[in-house]
Parts: C-alpha cells; sequence; structure tokens
C-alpha cells in the first residue's frame, strides 16, 4: 500500500480511537495524536516530496499508486501527489491540527463531534491524494455530510436554517460536478477514470467541452464561493462551531480552487480558454462585491466570510488568467487564505466564547483585556489586507503580477477591478480593528474576560507562525507550486 | 560593505525581542536595548556614508553599490522581487538622516514616554518602523520598495493608535491607513503598469540613462497619454499619498495623535519625505519618459504648498501647525524635483530638493521635539494655554528659535542654504511657480514665527495656568526644563541645524552622481531673506506681545478664516464620499441586494420546491389500505397491460 | 361432467385447486382493503399468504411431479408467516397501548 494513504488511515484509526474512549480526556488523547502524526506526516511528505524534485524526479505526479476497486466501471482507487496537492495537504494538516485545539472544550457530546471532524478531514484528504475523479467525488461527498451534522447540532444561531442551505447548496453544486465528472469520463473514451490519463489522451471532443466545463467548473465553483452561488458561505460559517469555520473555509473552500483547476481547466482546456471570460467576469465581481459586502456587516464571522468570499474570488479569478505566474499565485492564494482565515475563524470562537456576541457594535477594546487574542486579531487582519512578510502580500503579489502579465486588454481591465479590492479590505479589516480590538471598552462586564487559555495560545501560534513562514519565506513554496503548475497550464496554452 | 546589512537586521531584531517579551521586561531594559540598537545602527551608517563618500567615485561619478542581494520570490522569467541593499547617495544620505532622528527619538522618548504604559511595545514598534524606512531607502527594486512602504504604512499605523484607547488616535490611525493605501493602490497599478512594459523591477535597469527598456511601451497610449505616463503617475499618486500631497494630506494632520516624538520622527522627518524620495529614486525616468508628468509635479507640489501653508496660519494646536508646515515644506521639495533639470547647472532642483530633504528632516524633528517638550511642561496641545515660556524652558526656546530661523530662510542656518536652491530652481522653470514659492516662504517665516512667539512670548504663563484650571490634574506647578534625555537630542539637532548649511552638499548628491557646484543666486537669496524678515516683523508685532491685531484681521476675513481653519472642507468631502457614497450608497444597497435578491433567489428554489411537495403530499394519506387500493389497482393495469398489448 | 367424473375417480384437475385459490386470495385482497380493525387485516394478509401456498403446492405436484421446491417454499412461507404474525401481533398490542384503538384509519401519525 502507497503511504499517501496514511492521510486517509490514521483518521480512520482516529475514529477507532475515539469510539473506544470513553473520557474527554482520552478523546482529547487520541485527536491530538492523530493530528500530530498528521502533521508529521505531511512534513515527511513535503521533505520528500522536495528531494525528489531536487533530485531530477520530474514526472507529473509522484508516489503514484493505483487499485482496482470496481473494475466493470473502470474505478480505481489511485492516488498520487504533485506540489500542489503537498501544499494543500500541508494545510489540512496545520488546519486539521489546530481547529483540535480550537475545539478542545467543544459541549456537548464531544465523542460525535470529533467523530464527525476526523470523518470531515478523512474526505479532505483524500480528495487531496486521488487522482482518480470517482475517488475524488467520493471524498468530496464525505467532507460535505458532516458539515450538516456538525453545523446542525454544535452551531449556534439559526444553526438549523445555516446548516441545510449549506448542504443544499453544496450538494447542488456536487451534482452539477457529477454530471460533469461522467462527462468527462464518457466523451473522453477512456478506460480509467484516473485524471492524468484522460488528461494525456486529451481527446474530449470541444463540442462537449462546452457542455461539461461549465458544469464542471460551477459545481466545483459552489464551493469556491463563486458569485451568484457564495450565500450558503455567511449563513453557514456564522453558524458553524469554530473548529469546523476553520476546517470548512480554510481547507473545504480550497477543494473548489483546487478541483477547478485540477479536473476543470486541466481536462478541459479548449472550453476553458473559450469560456474563460464568463467565469472571469463572475470571480471578479466575487472579488469586489464580497469586499463591498464585507463592509457593511456587524456580524465578525459575517465579515469574515464576505471577506473570504472576495479571497477565494481571487483564487478562482487567478486560476483563470491561465498562466503560470497566476496560477502559483492562485494556489498561494489558497494556502495564505486557509491559513488567516483559519486563524479569524479561531479567534472569533475564543472571543464570541468569551463575550458571548459577535456584534462588533457591542463590543470595543479587547486589547485591554485580552492582549493575546487582540494582538493576534491584528496579525490576521494585517495578513488579510496583505501586509508584506505575512502570506497574504507574497499571494496577492503573484497574482496581481501574473494577471498583469496577460497580453489581453480585457484581463488587465479586469485586473485592475479586482487589484482595487486591496483598499476595501483595508477599510473592512480596519473597521472591525478599530471597533473591537481597539478604542475604549464598550461594555463594562467585559472587563473581567481573561485571556487565552494554553490550548487556545498553541492554536493560534501555529497558524501565525504559518502565517509569518509563509510570508517572509515565499521561495521555496512558490518554486514547488510553480513546477506543479506547468503541466497544467502548457496544457492550456496549447 | 556587507556591513550595511546590519543596519537593517538589528533594528528587525530589536522588533522581535522587544515585540516578543512585551511587559515581562522592565520599560528602562526595553528603553536601553532599542536605543542602543539604534546607536550602534547610526554609527554604522555614518562609517557606510564615510566609507561611500569617500571610495565610491569612479570617473567623478558616484556609482551604485550593491553590496547585499538576494532573490525572494519569482514571478515570471524576468519578474521578480529581489531583496538586497542598493548604495547610491540619496541612499546613504536618507540612511544618515532616518538613523539620526531615530537615535535622537529614541533617547527622547526614554524620558518623554516615561511611565506610559506599553512603553516595550512603543520601543518595539520604534524599531519596527526604522527597520521599514531603513528597507524602503535602500531597496534595489520597486517592488521591495513597495515592501517596505507598506510596512512603514503599518508601523505608522501602530504609532499614530499608540495610545489606543482613545478613540480619536484609533480614527487617526485608520484615516491614515486608509488613505495612504489608497495612494498604495495606484503605486502598486503603476508597478504593474511598468513592470509589464519593461519586464524589470529593477531600478538599476529602469533608471540607467540610456536605459532601453521603455522601448516596448512606444507607442501604447491609453486615454491621449503613453502607458508609461499612467504608470508614473500612478507612483507619484503613491508617494503624493505618503507625502501627504493635495489631495491626499488630509490623513497627516489627524496623524498628530500619535506621541510627539513619533510624530516628529515619521511624520515629519522620515516617512513623510518617502514620497519625495521616490520621485527622487526615478527621476530619470520621470524626466526621460515622462516629462509630463514631471511638471505635473511641480504644480500639485506648488499648490500644496501654497495650501498648507494657508491653513498653518489659522491653526491653533501646536502640533497641527507643524504638521502643515511639514505638508508645505515636503511640496516645496516636490516642486524642486519638478521643476529639476538633469545634467549640471540644470540639475538644481534635485540636489535642492535632496538637501532640503536633509536640512528639513533635522529642523523638523527639531520643531516637533521642541513642541513635544512644551507639551510635556504644560499638558496641552493648544497655543492658547501656553506663553511666556522662555522663562522656564531656556534649551527649548534657543532651540526652538533656531529651527524656526531655520524653516523661515535666515542665514546661516541650513533652511536657507536648501530652500534659496528651490527658489532659484523654480525661478529658472517658471516665474510663476517661484513667485508662488517666494510667497509661500512667506508665509512660513509667518506662521512659524507666529507659533514661537505664542509659546515662548505673549502673556505670562502662570497667569494662563491657573485661569485654566490645571491644578484639577495636578499639573498646575509651574514649567520646567525637560531632562537631560529631552534637551539632548533638541541641543544635538540644532548644533545640526546650524551647521548643515555648510555642508557641501552638491558634491555629495545630485541628479547625475557628479559633482555639483552649489552657487547662490544672489538676487533670490537677497529677495527671500528681506521677504522671511519681513514676515518675521510683521510676526514679532503681531503676537510678541499680546494685541488685538490678529483678533482684527480674523474678523476681517472671517470667510477665509473659517475656511483656512476648517483646512478647506476638505475633510468634509472625503467624509462624505466615503460615508455618503461608498458606505451608504454602494456597500448598504449591495448588502440588501445580497440578503434580498441573491440569497432569496437561492432561498427562492428551496421554498418552490417545498411548496411542489406540499402540495403533492396529500397524496400521502397514511392510510394504508389506501396505499393497497392504489397498489391492486395499479397491479391489474399493469396485467391489463401486459395481456392486450 | 368430465370433470365431475374425474373428481369422483380421484384425479382432481389442477384448474380447481387454482380456482380454490383464487377465491382465498381475492377474499383476503377484500378483506384487506374493507376491514378496519388491525386484527382482521392480519388475517387477510394470512389468507392471501395461503392462498400462494396453495399455489406453490398446485404447480408443483401438477408440473413438476419429480421436484421438491414449491413444497419447500410453501413450508418456507409458513414459518415466515408464524413470525410475520408474531411481529404484527406485537405491533398491534403495543399500538392498542398507545392509542386504545386498533382501528387502522387512526393511524396516520407517521405521515409527516
Amino acid at each position: 500500500m502507497n503511504f499517501l494513504s496514511l492521510f486517509v488511515l490514521i483518521p480512520v484509526l482516529m475514529m477507532m480511537g475515539l469510539f473506544v474512549s470513553c473520557s474527554r480526556k482520552q478523546l482529547q488523547i487520541v485527536m491530538t495524536i492523530g493530528a500530530s502524526l498528521l502533521m508529521i506526516l505531511s512534513g515527511i511528505l513535503t521533505y520528500m516530496y522536495l528531494t525528489d524534485r531536487a533530485a531530477g524526479n520530474l514526472a507529473t505526479m509522484l508516489y503514484t499508486a493505483d487499485t482496482v476497486w470496481y473494475a466493470p466501471f473502470n474505478i480505481h482507487y489511485s492516488v498520487g501527489v504533485d506540489g500542489i496537492s503537498v501544499a494543500m495537504l500541508i494545510l489540512s494538516s496545520i488546519i486539521v491540527f489546530t481547529g483540535v485545539f480550537a475545539s478542545w472544550k467543544i459541549d456537548p457530546l464531544p465523542k460525535e463531534f470529533f467523530l464527525w471532524f476526523s470523518l470531515l478531514s478523512i474526505g479532505v484528504y483524500g480528495f487531496f491524494i486521488s487522482t482518480d475523479l470517482f475517488t475524488m467525488f467520493m471524498y468530496y461527498e464525505i467532507a460535505l455530510i458532516p458539515m450538516y451534522l456538525l453545523i446542525g447540532v454544535w452551531g449556534s444561531g439559526n444553526k438549523e436554517y445555516a446548516a441545510m442551505k449549506l448542504t443544499l447548496m453544496l450538494m447542488g453544486g456536487s451534482a452539477l460536478l457529477l454530471v460533469g465528472i461522467l462527462g468527462i469520463y464518457y466523451a473522453s473514451g477512456a478506460t480509467t477514470m484516473n485524471l492524468l490519463e484522460i488528461a494525456k489522451l486529451h481527446n474530449i471532443p470541444v463540442a462537449m467541452q462546452y457542455y461539461f466545463f461549465p458544469l464542471t467548473f460551477m459545481g466545483f465553483g459552489v464551493l469556491g464561493a463563486m458569485f451568484p452561488f457564495h450565500t450558503w458561505s455567511p449563513d453557514g460559517h456564522a453558524s458553524a462551531p469554530t473548529a469546523v469555520s476553520m476546517l470548512h473555509a480554510g481547507v473545504l473552500m480550497k477543494l473548489g480552487g483546487y478541483g477547478c483547476f485540477r479536473v476543470a481547466m486541466y481536462l478541459m482546456p479548449e472550453a476553458a480558454h473559450e469560456m474563460a471570460w464568463i467565469f472571469l467576469l463572475l470571480t471578479g465581481i466575487s472579488v469586489v462585491y464580497g469586499a463591498f459586502g464585507a463592509i457593511h456587516q456587524t456580524d465578525l464571522k459575517y465579515i469574515n466570510a464576505y471577506s473570504s468570499v472576495s479571497h477565494c474570488g481571487l483564487v478562482l479569478f487567478a486560476i483563470l488568467m491561465m498562466n503560470e505566474t497566476a496560477a502559483t499565485g492562485a494556489i498561494m492564494q489558497m494556502l495564505s487564505h486557509g491559513l488567516m482565515t483559519a486563524l479569524f475563524f479561531a479567534l472569533i470562537g475564543m472571543i464570541y466564547g468569551r463575550t458571548h456576541t459577535r456584534d462588533i457594535r457591542l463590543m470595543g477594546g479587547l486589547m485591554k483585556v485580552m492582549p493575546f487574542l487582540g494582538v493576534s486579531y491584528v496579525i490576521a487582519g494585517m495578513a488579510s489586507l496583505g501586509l508584506p512578510s505575512l502570506s497574504g502580500f507574497v499571494a496577492e503579489m503573484t497574482i496581481f503580477v501574473g494577471s498583469f502579465q496577460h497580453t489581453d486588454t480585457f484581463h488587465r481591465v479586469l485586473t485592475i477591478g479586482a487589484v482595487s479590492s486591496i483598499v476595501i479590505t483595508a477599510v473592512y479589516i480596519l473597521r472591525v480593528v478599530g471597533k473591537i480590538i481597539l478604542g475604549p471598552m464598550q461594555d463594562k462586564h467585559h472587563e473581567e474576560l481573561t485571556d487565552a487559555v494554553w490550548y487556545e495560545r498553541l492554536s493560534v501560534g501555529v497558524l501565525i507562525a504559518a502565517i509569518f513562514a509563509m510570508g517572509s519565506a515565499p521561495f521555496w513554496i512558490s518554486s514547488m507550486l510553480h513546477e506543479s503548475v506547468i503541466p497544467v497550464v502548457s496544457q492550456l496554452i496549447k | 560593505m556587507q556591513y550595511t546589512l546590519l543596519i537593517l537586521v538589528l533594528p528587525l531584531l530589536s522588533f522581535i525581542v522587544l515585540g516578543l517579551v512585551d511587559s515581562k521586561w522592565k520599560p528602562k531594559v526595553a528603553g536601553t536595548i532599542g536605543t542602543v540598537v539604534l546607536g550602534i545602527i547610526t554609527a554604522l551608517s555614518y562609517l557606510t556614508a564615510w566609507e561611500y563618500f569617500t571610495t565610491a567615485k569612479i570617473n567623478g561619478v558616484y556609482e551604485k553599490i550593491i553590496p547585499m542581494h538576494m532573490e525572494w520570490i519569482r514571478f515570471t522569467e524576468f519578474l521578480h522581487i529581489d531583496l538586497g541593499i542598493l548604495l547610491d547617495p540619496i541612499s546613504v544620505m536618507m540612511l544618515v538622516v532616518i538613523t539620526t532622528v531615530s537615535f535622537m527619538v529614541n533617547i527622547y522618548s526614554l524620558s518623554y514616554m516615561h511611565g506610559e504604559k506599553g512603553f516595550q511595545r512603543y520601543y518595539a514598534f520604534l524599531s519596527l518602523f526604522t527597520f521599514s524606512m531603513l528597507g524602503l531607502v535602500v531597496a534595489t527594486n520597486i517592488f521591495q520598495m513597495y515592501i517596505f512602504w507598506e510596512l512603514v504604512g503599518v508601523s505608522s499605523f501602530l504609532l499614530i493608535g499608540f495610545y489606543y484607547t482613545k478613540p480619536s488616535a484609533v480614527a487617526a490611525a485608520k484615516k491614515a491607513f486608509i488613505v495612504t493605501r489608497f495612494a498604495d493602490l495606484f503605486f502598486l497599478l503603476g508597478i504593474l503598469v511598468l513592470s509589464f512594459y519593461t519586464k524589470t523591477f529593477d531600478f538599476g535597469i529602469l533608471t540607467a540613462e540610456h536605459t532601453t527598456v521603455f522601448a516596448g511601451s512606444a507607442g501604447a497610449t491609453f486615454l491621449g497619454f503613453g502607458v508609461i505616463s499612467w504608470a508614473m503617475a500612478g507612483i507619484f499618486i503613491g508617494g503624493a499619498g505618503k507625502s501627504a500631497m493635495f489631495p491626499l494630506q488630509i490623513w497627516l494632520p489627524d496623524a498628530m495623535e500619535g506621541p510627539t516624538p513619533v510624530s516628529a520622527l515619521i511624520h515629519a522627518a522620515t516617512m513623510v519625505v518617502a514620497g519625495v524620495f521616490l520621485v527622487a529614486r526615478f527621476f530619470p525616468v520621470y524626466y526621460f519618459q515622462t516629462p509630463e508628468v514631471l511638471h505635473g509635479v511641480a504644480y500639485i507640489g506648488a499648490f500644496t504648498a501654497l495650501f498648507a501653508a494657508v491653513i498653518a496660519c489659522v491653526q491653533t494646536d501646536i502640533k497641527r501647525v507643524l504638521a502643515f508646515s511639514t505638508i508645505s515644506q515636503i511640496a516645496f521639495m516636490m516642486v524642486a524635483l519638478g521643476v529639476s533639470g538633469y545634467e549640471g547647472h540644470e540639475g538644481t532642483g534635485f540636489m535642492a530638493s535632496m538637501f532640503h530633504l536633509f536640512t528639513h528632516a533635522m529642523f523638523k524633528a527639531l520643531l516637533f521635539l521642541g513642541a513635544g517638550s512644551v507639551i510635556h511642561a504644560v499638558h496641552s496641545n493648544e497655543i492658547k494655554d501656553m506663553g511666556g515660556l522662555r522663562k522656564y524652558m531656556p534649551i527649548t526656546n534657543w532651540t526652538f528659535l533656531i529651527a524656526c530661523l531655520a524653516i523661515a530662510g535666515i542665514p546661516p542656518f541650513s533652511g536657507f542654504f536648501s530652500k534659496d536652491e528651490i527658489l532659484s530652481a523654480s525661478y529658472e522653470f517658471s516665474p510663476y511657480i517661484g513667485g508662488i514659492m517666494t510667497f509661500v516662504a512667506a508665509l512660513t517665516a509667518f506662521y512659524m514665527f507666529r507659533l514661537y512667539y505664542s509659546i515662548f512670548w505673549g502673556k505670562d504663563y502662570t497667569v494662563k495656568a491657573a485661569a485654566h484650571g490645571h491644578d484639577d490634574h495636578g499639573h498646575g506647578h509651574t514649567p520646567h526644563e525637560s531632562p537631560f534625555a529631552m534637551a539632548f537630542p533638541l541641543v544635538f539637532l540644532a548644533t545640526v541645524t546650524c551647521f548643515a548649511g555648510f555642508i557641501p552638499f552638491g558634491k555629495l548628491v545630485s541628479s547625475t552622481g557628479a559633482d555639483y557646484i552649489i552657487h547662490i543666486d544672489s538676487t533670490v537669496a537677497i529677495m527671500s531673506v528681506v521677504i522671511a524678515s519681513i514676515s518675521i516683523l510683521v510676526a514679532t508685532l503681531m503676537y510678541r506681545k499680546p494685541s488685538a491685531t490678529p483678533d482684527k484681521l480674523e474678523k476681517t476675513f472671517k470667510g477665509l478664516h473659517t475656511a483656512a481653519s476648517r483646512r478647506f472642507y476638505i475633510d468634509e468631502v472625503y467624509l462624505f464620499i466615503t460615508k455618503k457614497i461608498i458606505f451608504n450608497s454602494v456597500s448598504r444597497p449591495l448588502a440588501w441586494f445580497d440578503r434580498h435578491i441573491i440569497d432569496a433567489t437561492m432561498d427562492g428554489f428551496a421554498n418552490t420546491t417545498q411548496w411542489v411537495s406540499v402540495r403533492i403530499k396529500g397524496v400521502q394519506s397514511g392510510q394504508v389500505q389506501q396505499y393497497a387500493y392504489v397498489f391492486l389497482l395499479g397491479t391489474l393495469l399493469i396485467a391489463a397491460l401486459v395481456f392486450f398489448i | 361432467m368430465d370433470i365431475l367424473n374425474n373428481i369422483l375417480a380421484g384425479q382432481v384437475p389442477m384448474e380447481l385447486y387454482l380456482g380454490v385459490s383464487l377465491i382465498m386470495f381475492f377474499a383476503g385482497v377484500y378483506g384487506f382493503l374493507s376491514r378496519r380493525s388491525m386484527l382482521m387485516i392480519l388475517i387477510s394478509i394470512e389468507l392471501m399468504l395461503n392462498a400462494a401456498d396453495l399455489n406453490f403446492v398446485t404447480f408443483n405436484r401438477y408440473l413438476f411431479p419429480g421436484q421438491l421446491e414449491g413444497f419447500y417454499f410453501a413450508l418456507f412461507t409458513i414459518a415466515i408467516a408464524a413470525c410475520e404474525t408474531a411481529v404484527a401481533i406485537a405491533i398491534i398490542i403495543n399500538i392498542y397501548r398507545n392509542l386504545s384503538s386498533v382501528e387502522v384509519g387512526n393511524l396516520d401519525q407517521m405521515k409527516e
């Protein structure tokens, strides 16, 4: 068995461990060990990957393995990673790890919570290691379903509505996706669902691509919060418990961008070329629209959800620019957004746990009573508005520079529109920071609140460290991603 | 000159250490660390300057030296952000200015900020600022500059908002950040356009005299102007944002909410001249490729200088007066760059601009630190709470006077030399600009001495203190001279101000790197000194002793006075645009649209499905016999079909 | 008359068996549809099952005389019918305890 399968196996073992544990302490131990193992594993994987690449291994995917799973439909269980998947696996591991600590004292039903949480991470990891369209889709569904229960049971506010809305919209997306995937399979005439094989064949008739490209792109686009299919994101995130928001905004939304890039664009380059302008417009709207939408919100999570719409819009926007730099930027933006949005949601959860409100009008001057959380919030904000040395800057700049290198004026004009979002981002971030973190105390009761405790500090600290690491030493991750997007982009240029 | 790296690394380390330990170490330790680090890098900067100006000359021209260089991130084959250190006359000059002023401010703050909550944080931020500003000036490429440009922006944000529990400070910090961010958007777009056509970020390539990188953009125009003009205009807007040029000046007066030493360092001496530095850095590009943009810089500068000087005449907050004076003086530098030619005598403007940057940094820092000393003594920013302080604070009085004379352009103080060069360059460019600048110089002398007399002369202090009830706060004691840590920087900077004018600046910094001999144009010099003296005389008559003239004048020009003291309503215009248009007319409808149109459509699908299901669910009555009956009929029907078809 | 002779001779034709089972089956269907009491419905179901058993046996006896599948199947059905009756009565008793009625018309609470 290929060692990549460990990414799925460890969460499975975690689930077994959770079944037999009977106290909160045991649950915590199981989750910590599992999440740490996943972290270590992704660290080892990164190291191996980089050494193998340095040694001159030029295959598109490394560590591939293939097992027949259901012969009549040519469904294989096939795995393999390239730089993009490695980056996403690192991201997932970091967020699962920090998510465990962010939900350290989850109540009620901790056991069930962690079970669903592990199942969710199985879906996420499985998706990123899969190279077979069917298993990819299957893991995608595995990731979606726990979401319903996690939000519906452990959420807050209008949780039943939010859970139902999120699940239905994402399921709607995956219905489009299923049609798209089956279409790709049959139209390509391949004898396998392995996407590398299909890409190598590269014989989906262009007329068919016109049907299946928009279906696939939209199917993944719903998860990537593409305008106008983004409305699940504010409600869903606002109601979800902290760790679920983190995992969802941090990793699950990345499935959308990853899928668009890996499946829709890679397999149907001709249609992608022809139809990109439609989606460019939509994602361009997402970028600006999300930012403007965030200005007006008063709920911390809504602000962050709209900001996610804007930032994830930028991911899809950059992918559609179809050049190496912009695509590298898009993957970096996925990483960066994953880290900082997870940090945001973790902090919001922690603040909410203390003040019991997320309404920015009811808070103020929290820096005074919780300096650690306050400083972290400012750092997260700064990362979000693209301060150099934090991750947001390198990602956004790569996207902007890459997109602006496009020879088409239409694309450059759109890029200018997207660039203008950095000002709007600054406005809404500073509005929140100025209102709740700085300024005078708003509520007398808030003066007795306490700062973060060790597990919260650990969770936040890891995320901040990752954001700093990516922001101040972007060269290795940038070059790793750059060489991995080349196969996809060269397919597009052909 | 590898050691120049230390100039950057040490303040960064100091920031990281002080930022991490925060309040775990004693304030004294943090302050000492910050100051000592600054002392070391100041010494290193002086060493660098010495070594550079003595050895870097090849064929009579200062070469650019790049002692450190690494690739940070690669975008495309041509485009990559490098981090490096570029030493040339202007960056070395800036190193000296920044480290000197920063060092002085660090020393000054030891006493000024003594006992403040967050003292350690303050020193951490100062280190961060110094690091970013130094990184900005030694940038080898435009993207590195942009990186540090953003970092100085955020350090400015953090320092303005240092008193973070004060709503006005938070608002000012936000305003400063957002306004400069808005300008940075154009800076970034400028970089993007420029790099798209030239395929490089590197200053060495862009600013080389006979560069070919602009050939690719030939003929590419947009709305009648060349694309490079647009790019360079965008870059200038970025600079104008940081340097508070009209109409982006609104953040600087508010930024005075920060601690006074911060105002001295960031909002007077160093960060606000980043825009000037940027234009100077790109000077060959502006001059050779886009002269029309360069002229635009001159006009905007001239207007801003006049505009800010008029406002400065009526402000009543000591720091605001200095803030508008700063805007006006930076505009002087911009004008000088805008009117400058390139080689030889033509290049007066460039040299004068850099010279004025240098002298202004010293005397404006001195003015701010002096103002800080006064504020420290009387615990108020308003000039009406001051007066007659010369008896209590002799050192502050004398150093402040020196700075005022320098900014007014009275020889032999440093301001005279640099301002005189700017004026003569302006006259050579156009008599109108020259005339405006002379008028602004006269206004400068007037408002500075208005300030000086109002603080140190005028009415006796103690009477006013009692009248204003300072006893409530326990500050009723007579004001006294500041302690050594605050007085030393004043004296040091005053000394520099006295003698800086005699530095052979033209031999060190010029547009081409070749020697430039400063001529004092006697007509311009005599005229400006005479006008400045007259202004000072007027100010003396009006403000030295309490008199009714100012009030009378105020009544006569009521409209102008009100408009000027309200800063010509520019803030209100911005407020209207942001609050009414962006927030209420764009964002609010958009939020509504999102909730009630887009989301409602999605909900609509769900509701339709539900509606249909309610309609057809009557079929499922729950009566098992009814089901069976339907089932039976169905079976019979199928059986019939099978049989008869 | 042939039929009568055959019967008297001990040779009962298959159609007669099938006729009996048909009547039984539709009696069961009628009962199932028209009765209100759950017990009577249960009895009707039993009637239908027995009609099916009869068919199994008949077909086995007449069409595939050498084989035993039909008989086995009939036995199976009887066993299953017994189990089913036991479960059904248990359910009915529980329903009676909860609703004090075994009227099938009242049992529509699970529709929503």
